[in-house]
């Protein structure tokens, strides 16, 4: 009964704030402005232009998935390693370092860096480089999204691989098995719920960003996510909106389904 | 330890509560506004110099009581209810069209209003775009939207908007990131309405800002400010409003309106259909346009004075700068935003997301 009390306010909490905005946005998007039922506002994705935001989207955020993976499994591997000695906290606590400054800051910070007469290209003219000109283009975005979300990556693959039994790797290695056999056999299969769900904490937020695409594409390159911006800022069309929206949540419904199927101990994403 | 900071504390707080009750009697007991009534005035918020109202205050009699809005959006509401009653409001062009539409406005007594003599005849006309006969509004700032560019990196005249299309500039040229006012290039290229919503003509201009979008550095809003300052780009649409204080920043920036025309705003005072003072309202627009008192304002806000008197008051090279003063002919080519409607702005978008979703190659 205690129990049942306890949890009243974060009940509270879930319905009013994740709960009924779920539904409201459901609500707006499955019906007109009359407010009748109407399947258009999801179908309008299949208009051409804003097929082609979505694929934009897929395209920059499934990269920025992988780069945030390449990077982040080797990084847990050498945590794991420190964890033992005692000295992962440090390590830990300057990845998540740049997470307490706002988002919108850490972004705007890198177009200072990034602007054609910014920090990089000042820096490579004095040292007699080439410039590069990477600010608004799809490089950009996808830089600006690996460093936004890394944090995300790292964290559940580090929860995972800490808690791997160092026997188990021991044990492969007495039985003879080379370092590659130990890691595809052994440590690659225990380490992938949290794969899964720092595949999934990395890839919805880069799937529906529109301030990164603003900032660091220049406004050049069109996302999902600024298309449905635009319906809500410019043509206040919140029915439109939340129908693209639901489209979206198709995408996040798949991943937490992922989770579920391959994270049923909750490693990955308590962090 | 602890004593001494607890003791510190209740000192500032003494402290405080003396000089707030000191304020607080001053103003009271100061003059003696209040004897000729109140007019209750709702203005942008850091669109008037304050020391202006004191002056007023003392001049008349007439107590003000002053409340700032943000946007013409969150005004609106708060007329339409009708809960409280302002005297005198400074909306923006499209918003008194809106009023007027609803009856929320009541004709100027311009017998009240002898320095109406002063008031530009271009902007008057200009103002018959929202309020026809001129019966209704009495125009306080207004401003164009121009090229901002750095004479270091454009040599040659700017006089069209044609320059957004040169090949010469490719990369160097920044975009408003917004539907109305990125159009407004294209359409007045080819002489059209920038309120149209013709579909042969919407698309025509659609095709050419997609073809201007390879030269186009970025789409943006408030970077334009910063982008143009570090001189990181050639040129880019800008409101003139904002270009005195960039022009501070950084001296080789210069400004002009486009002779095809373009988009300009004129905010005016007006007096709501319920308000209680409406003659301390008067009053209150009149000494608003004695050319001393437009003069000082303009210089607080920096948005142009339709006051030709205050005009006649300023330096040589403020009236030669186009960001403040405009050529007329030019002036009388623009014309303010009407709202589309909703057909009229999803068309809009749907154009736009055309345009900002062409790939750049």
């Amino acid at each position: 009964m205690r129990k049942q009390l306890a949890a009243g306010p974060y009940l509270l909490w879930m319905t009013g704030f994740i709960v009924i905005p779920l539904l409201l946005v459901l609500y707006y998007g499955l019906t007109n402005e009359a407010g009748a039922f109407t399947l258009e506002n999801v179908l309008n994705i299949t208009e051409p232009q804003r097929l082609a935001a979505l694929g934009r989207s897929l395209k920059l955020s499934l990269i920025c998935t992988g780069i945030c993976l390449l990077l982040s499994y080797p990084l847990a591997m050498i945590l794991k390693g420190m964890s033992k000695a005692g000295r992962s906290g440090l390590m830990i606590f300057i990845f998540i370092l740049p997470m307490w400054m706002n988002a919108l800051l850490r972004t705007m910070a890198w177009q200072v860096i990034l602007n054609r007469n910014g920090l990089l290209n000042t820096l490579l003219s004095t040292l007699g480089l080439p410039t590069v000109n990477i600010i608004n283009t799809n490089t950009a975005i996808v830089f600006g999204m690996v460093y936004n979300y890394l944090p995300f990556m790292v964290l559940p693959l580090y929860n995972v691989m800490v808690k791997i039994n160092d026997d188990v790797i021991d044990a492969a290695s007495d039985l003879g098995a080379t370092w590659l056999q130990t890691f595809i056999h052994v440590l690659l299969p225990l380490s992938v719920p949290g794969i899964i769900s720092g595949i999934t904490m990395v890839f919805v937020p880069a799937l529906t960003t529109f301030v990164i695409s603003d900032i660091l594409g220049g406004g050049m390159i069109l996302l999902i996510g600024n298309v449905i911006n635009q319906e809500f800022t410019f043509t206040a069309n919140w029915n439109l909106g939340s129908g693209l929206s639901l489209i979206l949540m198709i995408f996040i419904l798949f991943s937490m389904f992922l989770i579920a199927k391959y994270d049923k101990e909750g490693n990955g994403t308590a962090i | 330890m602890k004593k001494i900071i607890s003791l510190s504390l209740a000192l500032i707080m003494a402290l405080t509560l003396v000089t707030g009750c000191g304020n607080s009697s001053d103003s009271k007991n100061g003059s003696k506004p209040g004897s000729k009534g109140q007019v209750k005035v709702y203005n942008w918020g850091e669109y008037i110099d304050e020391e202006v109202i004191k002056m007023f205050e003392e001049e008349t009699g007439i107590e003000v009581v002053y409340d700032m809005f943000e946007t013409n959006e969150e005004m609106y509401p708060v007329i339409e209810a009708g809960g409280v009653s302002y005297d005198a409001i400074c909306p923006s062009d499209y918003m008194i069209e809106k009023m007027i539409k609803n009856d929320l406005l009541q004709e100027i007594n311009f017998d009240n209003i002898p320095n109406m003599k002063y008031l530009s005849k271009t902007i008057m006309d200009g103002s018959k775009d929202f309020d026809p006969e001129n019966k209704y509004s009495v125009p306080y700032t207004f401003g164009t939207l121009g090229i901002v560019y750095n004479k270091t990196m454009v040599k040659e005249p700017v006089t069209s908007w044609n320059i957004l299309w040169d090949k010469n500039y490719a990369k160097n040229i920044l975009m408003y990131n917004s539907v109305r006012d990125a159009f407004v290039a294209p359409l007045r290229l080819l002489g059209a309405d920038i309120n149209t919503t013709d579909d042969a003509v919407l698309r025509k201009a659609t095709d050419m800002l997609i073809e201007e979008k390879s030269l186009v550095q970025s789409y943006v809003m408030d970077q334009i400010k910063d982008l143009m300052i570090s001189g990181s780009a050639a040129m880019a649409m800008c409101y003139s409003g904002e270009v005195l204080a960039m022009q501070e920043e950084n001296p080789d920036l210069a400004y002009a309106v486009p002779e095809e025309g373009s988009n300009f705003f004129i905010d005016s005072w007006v007096i709501p259909a319920n308000a209680e003072n409406k003659e301390n309202a008067e009053a209150w627009i009149n000494f608003l346009n004695k050319p001393e008192i437009a003069l000082k304002n303009f210089e607080y806000i920096t948005y142009s004075t339709p006051n030709t008197g205050a005009q006649d008051l300023m330096d040589k090279e403020l009236l030669e700068n186009p960001a403040v003063f405009p050529d007329e002919k030019i002036l009388d080519k623009c014309s303010i935003f009407h709202t589309l409607g909703t057909e009229g702005d999803s068309k809009m978008n749907d154009l736009w997301i055309e345009i900002k979703g062409a790939s750049v190659e």
